[in-house]
C-alpha cells in the first residue's frame, strides 16, 4: 500500500508548487479580468478592444509570429541536419548556435538596437564603405518595414536555438537503419528528408512549434528594446496597462487576450501534427 | 553508532555557538529605507549616496526605483498594513496616487518653519485634503536648451529668450534646410516627458487651458502648429528620453526637455550649450513647474529615522548638495554658492527668465487625479501619436480623446487647476 502511494506523494512538491506559483496567480487575474467594482463584468475588456492601439498591437504581434515561426522552423531543420552530419567538432558547432539562449531577450534587443540605431555599427560600417553619407534611421516610426525586419532579423538570432535544440535530440532517436534502407532504395538526401525524417521528427517538431509560438505571442522586451512604442505589441500593453496607467484589469484582460490565442494555437499544432497511434514507432 | 553519536554532539554544539554569537553581538540598527523614483540613473544614485546622504547622522538605504514597482511596492504594503519603507520621495503626481498610504506631517511641517519652504508648494502638498500629505522636496521645469551652432540659424529680429512658436519653428526650418538634416528634438520617446509639453506648455500657450479647453477650436489651431513643428523635427524622436544624450551627440542642437535631463549637457560641455525658455503662443508663455515631496507612509517601521531624515533634507546645505546631485533645485530659502555645476548656473538662468516673463502662464500638474494619472496622459500622447505621426483628422481625434478625457475628470472627481479656473465638482470638457 505505502508503494502504491509513494508516486502520487512524489509528485506532491512539484503540484504544489505549480498550484502556489502558476494556478492561483492564474486565477486571480482571470478574477481581476472579468470583474469591476465588485461584480462580474465584460467592460475591461470592452475598455481594452476600444483603445486605438488594440488591433495594431494583436496585428503587429500575429504578423511577428506568422513570419518568424516558419522561418525558425526551416532554419532550425538546416541547422540540425547539419548538427547530425558532423562527426568532429559537432558539439563546438552546437555550443555556438547555443549561445544567445544564455543571455536574456532585453540584452538581446540591445545588441541588436546597438547595430542598428543612428550611430550603430551598421551605419557606420555603410558610411565606412562610401555608402551613405547621412546616417539612416532604421527604427524611425516611418520606417515601418525595415523596423519589422530588424525585429525578425533579432528574434531569429536570438530564439532559433530553442527550436535547434529540441530538434537536434529529436533527430538523434531516429534510427540510422531507416536511413540506410532508404539509400539503399536509391533515395537521394533530399528524399531521405522529406520521407524518413521529417515523418520520425514530427513529434519533435509538435513539440518544439508549441513551445516557440507559445513564446512568440509572449514577445516583449526585443520589440521594447528595438521599437519602444514604434510598434505596439500585446505584451507590450500588458506592460503599459499595468505600470503606466496604473489599470491591472485591463492588462489581466490583455493577458487574458495572449492565453487564448496561445490555447488556440496549441490546440491547432496538437490537432494537425499529431501522430497517429499505429504510426507510432 | 559512536561514529552518530559524535556527529550528533558536534552539530548541537556549532549550533549552541551560532546561536549564542547572534544573541551576544547587538542588533545592527536598521538604516532607515528611503523610496525614491527620483535620482534613478546609477550616477545620480551615486552622488546622493556619497554627496548628500553622506552627512546624515545614521544609516540610510537609498532606494530609487522606476515607477511600476516603485508604485506596486507602496500600495502592496499599505495593503497589508505592514511595511518596510521608511521614507518615500516622489513626485506630486506619485504621491496623488497613493495619498491614502502616507501619514499626516503637518507637525514636521510647522517645524519646518525656519527653512522657509515655499508656500505654494506647501500647500500643494495638502493634496487638495486638510492633511499635509508631503513635504516638497525639490522643484524643477521643463526648458529649452540648444548648441551654439544653432544660435546663427535664429530667423531675423527672434530674441532667444521671448520667441514666439512661429519663430521657433522657423528656426528648427531653417536649421533642417541648411545642415541636411533635422536638429530640433523633443522627448517622444516611452520613457520621454512629452505629455508634459503638451499638458503644460503647448496647451497654456495657445488655449489658455489644460483641459476645458481641450477640443477648442484654439486646441485644434495648436494641433495643426504642432503638425507644423513636427515637420522639421527629427523622426528619431520617438525614440528620445533624454535629451542630453542627443544634444551631447551632436544629433539634435535644439531640444525641449526636464532640467534634469538636459543637466548632462550643461556639465560635460558649458561653452557648447545655451538654456533658455520655452516659447511663447498666443495665450502667453505656457510652463510647467514639477514638485517632488518627502512623505512618511502609515506603515513605516522608523517613524523617528523617517521624520529625522526627512528634517535633514530639507536644510539648506542639503538642498544645495542634492541640487549639485542632481540638477533638482530647492524649496526652501538657500543662497546657492558660486560653486555651482555649470548646469545649475545656465538653467538656473533660464528658469528665472522662464517663470518670471511678463507673458508667463504656468500650467500645473495635475492635482486630485488619485491612479488615473497615466490615463490622463495617455489621453495626451495618443492625440499627439494619431494627430501628428498618424496625420488622422485632428477635430475627430480631439472629440474622441475628449470623450476619454471627460470620463477620467469625472472619475477622479478632481476640480480644475491653473491656468483652468477653479470649477465646483470634476473639471468640466467643454
Amino acid at each position: 500500500m505505502e508503494s502504491r502511494r509513494l508516486p502520487y506523494l512524489l509528485l506532491l512538491p512539484a503540484t504544489l508548487f505549480l498550484v502556489v506559483f502558476f494556478v492561483y496567480p492564474f486565477v486571480q487575474v482571470a478574477f481581476q479580468a472579468f470583474t469591476k467594482g465588485g461584480g462580474f463584468t465584460l467592460d475591461n475588456f470592452h475598455e481594452m478592444v476600444s483603445d486605438w492601439k488594440f488591433t495594431t498591437a494583436l496585428r503587429n504581434t500575429l504578423l511577428l509570429a506568422v513570419v518568424i515561426v516558419p522561418l525558425q522552423l526551416a532554419l532550425a531543420l538546416t541547422m540540425a541536419s547539419i548538427v547530425t552530419r558532423l562527426k568532429a567538432g559537432r558539439d563546438v558547432v552546437l555550443y555556438i548556435w547555443t549561445i544567445p539562449l544564455g543571455i536574456s531577450d532585453l540584452a538581446a534587443g540591445l545588441v541588436w538596437l546597438a547595430i542598428f540605431e543612428r550611430n550603430g555599427f551598421f551605419n557606420s560600417l555603410l558610411a565606412n564603405l562610401g555608402l551613405m553619407s547621412e546616417p539612416t534611421i532604421w527604427l524611425g516610426y516611418q520606417n515601418k518595414i525595415t523596423l519589422f525586419a530588424v525585429v525578425v532579423m533579432a528574434e531569429l538570432w536570438r530564439s532559433t536555438a530553442i527550436v535547434l535544440v529540441v530538434l537536434v535530440a529529436g533527430m538523434g532517436l531516429i534510427p540510422k537503419e531507416y536511413y540506410e534502407a532508404a539509400e539503399v532504395f536509391g533515395a537521394g538526401p533530399w528524399k531521405r528528408f522529406i520521407k524518413v525524417t521529417l515523418p520520425l521528427l514530427k513529434p519533435s517538431i509538435q513539440t518544439a512549434l508549441i513551445l516557440r509560438t507559445i513564446l512568440a505571442f509572449e514577445v516583449f522586451a526585443v520589440v521594447a528594446a528595438l521599437a519602444g512604442t514604434n510598434m505596439p505589441i500585446l505584451m507590450g500593453e500588458v506592460y503599459e496597462w499595468q505600470f503606466a496607467l496604473q489599470d491591472r484589469k485591463v492588462a489581466a484582460a490583455y493577458a487574458l487576450v495572449i492565453l487564448a490565442i496561445s490555447i488556440g494555437f496549441t490546440l491547432f499544432f496538437l490537432f494537425t501534427l499529431r501522430t497517429r497511434d499505429e504510426a507510432r514507432a | 553508532m559512536i561514529q552518530t553519536k559524535r556527529l550528533l554532539i558536534g552539530a548541537a554544539a556549532i549550533a549552541a555557538l551560532v546561536v549564542g554569537a547572534s544573541l551576544t553581538t547587538p542588533a545592527a540598527a536598521d538604516p532607515v529605507l528611503f523610496w525614491s523614483d527620483q535620482g534613478t540613473p546609477v550616477e545620480e544614485q551615486q552622488r546622493i549616496r556619497d554627496d548628500v546622504l553622506a552627512g546624515f547622522d545614521g544609516e540610510v538605504d537609498f532606494q530609487p526605483q522606476d515607477p511600476g514597482p516603485y508604485v506596486t511596492r507602496i500600495q502592496a504594503e499599505a495593503e497589508a498594513g505592514k511595511g518596510t519603507i521608511d521614507l518615500i520621495g516622489g513626485l506630486h503626481g506619485d504621491f496623488a496616487s497613493f495619498s491614502d498610504a502616507v501619514m499626516d506631517v503637518s507637525d514636521l511641517a510647522a517645524s519646518l518653519a525656519s527653512v522657509g519652504v515655499n508656500e505654494t508648494y506647501l500647500g500643494l502638498g495638502k493634496l487638495g485634503s486638510g492633511e499635509q500629505k508631503y513635504i516638497p522636496w525639490m522643484q524643477a521645469t521643463y526648458i529649452m536648451a540648444a548648441n551654439k551652432k544653432a544660435l546663427e540659424y535664429l530667423p531675423e529680429g527672434a530674441d532667444i529668450n521671448a520667441l514666439t512658436y512661429d519663430q521657433l519653428i522657423a528656426w528648427a526650418k531653417k536649421l533642417a534646410d541648411e545642415t541636411g538634416s533635422p536638429k530640433f528634438g523633443l522627448p517622444a520617446g516611452p520613457k520621454g516627458l512629452i505629455h508634459r509639453f503638451f499638458q503644460g506648455y503647448a496647451y497654456p500657450s495657445f488655449a489658455n487651458s489644460e483641459v476645458t479647453k481641450f477640443r477648442s477650436p484654439e486646441a485644434v489651431a495648436m494641433w495643426e502648429k504642432i503638425k507644423e513643428l513636427w515637420a522639421v523635427t527629427s523622426p528619431a524622436s520617438t525614440s528620445f528620453a533624454f535629451m542630453q544624450e542627443q544634444l551631447l551627440s551632436d544629433e539634435i542642437w535644439v531640444a525641449w526637455d526636464h532640467t534634469a535631463r538636459l543637466a548632462d549637457a550643461f556639465n560635460q560641455r558649458p561653452d557648447d550649450f545655451v538654456a533658455f525658455p520655452a516659447p511663447a503662443g498666443p495665450t502667453g508663455r505656457g510652463f510647467m513647474p514639477v514638485v517632488a515631496g518627502l512623505g512618511i507612509p502609515k506603515t513605516a517601521p522608523d517613524v523617528d529615522g523617517a521624520k529625522k531624515l526627512l528634517t535633514y533634507m530639507m536644510q539648506p546645505t542639503t538642498q544645495i548638495a542634492t541640487l549639485k546631485a542632481i540638477g533638482f533645485f530647492p524649496v526652501v530659502k538657500a543662497e546657492l554658492p558660486a560653486d555651482m555645476p555649470a548646469s545649475v548656473r545656465a538653467e538656473g538662468a533660464a528658469v528665472a527668465a522662464q517663470s518670471g516673463s511678463s507673458d508667463a502662464n504656468p500650467g500645473l500638474l495635475p492635482v486630485g487625479l488619485g491612479d488615473l494619472g497615466g490615463k490622463f496622459n495617455k489621453v495626451y500622447v495618443d492625440s499627439f501619436q494619431q494627430i501628428v505621426l498618424n496625420g488622422a483628422d485632428i477635430k475627430t481625434v480631439l472629440d474622441q480623446q475628449a470623450d476619454v478625457l471627460r470620463s477620467i475628470m469625472e472619475e477622479s472627481k478632481a476640480p480644475c487647476w491653473a491656468p483652468d479656473a477653479m470649477s465646483d465638482g470634476p473639471c468640466p470638457v467643454e
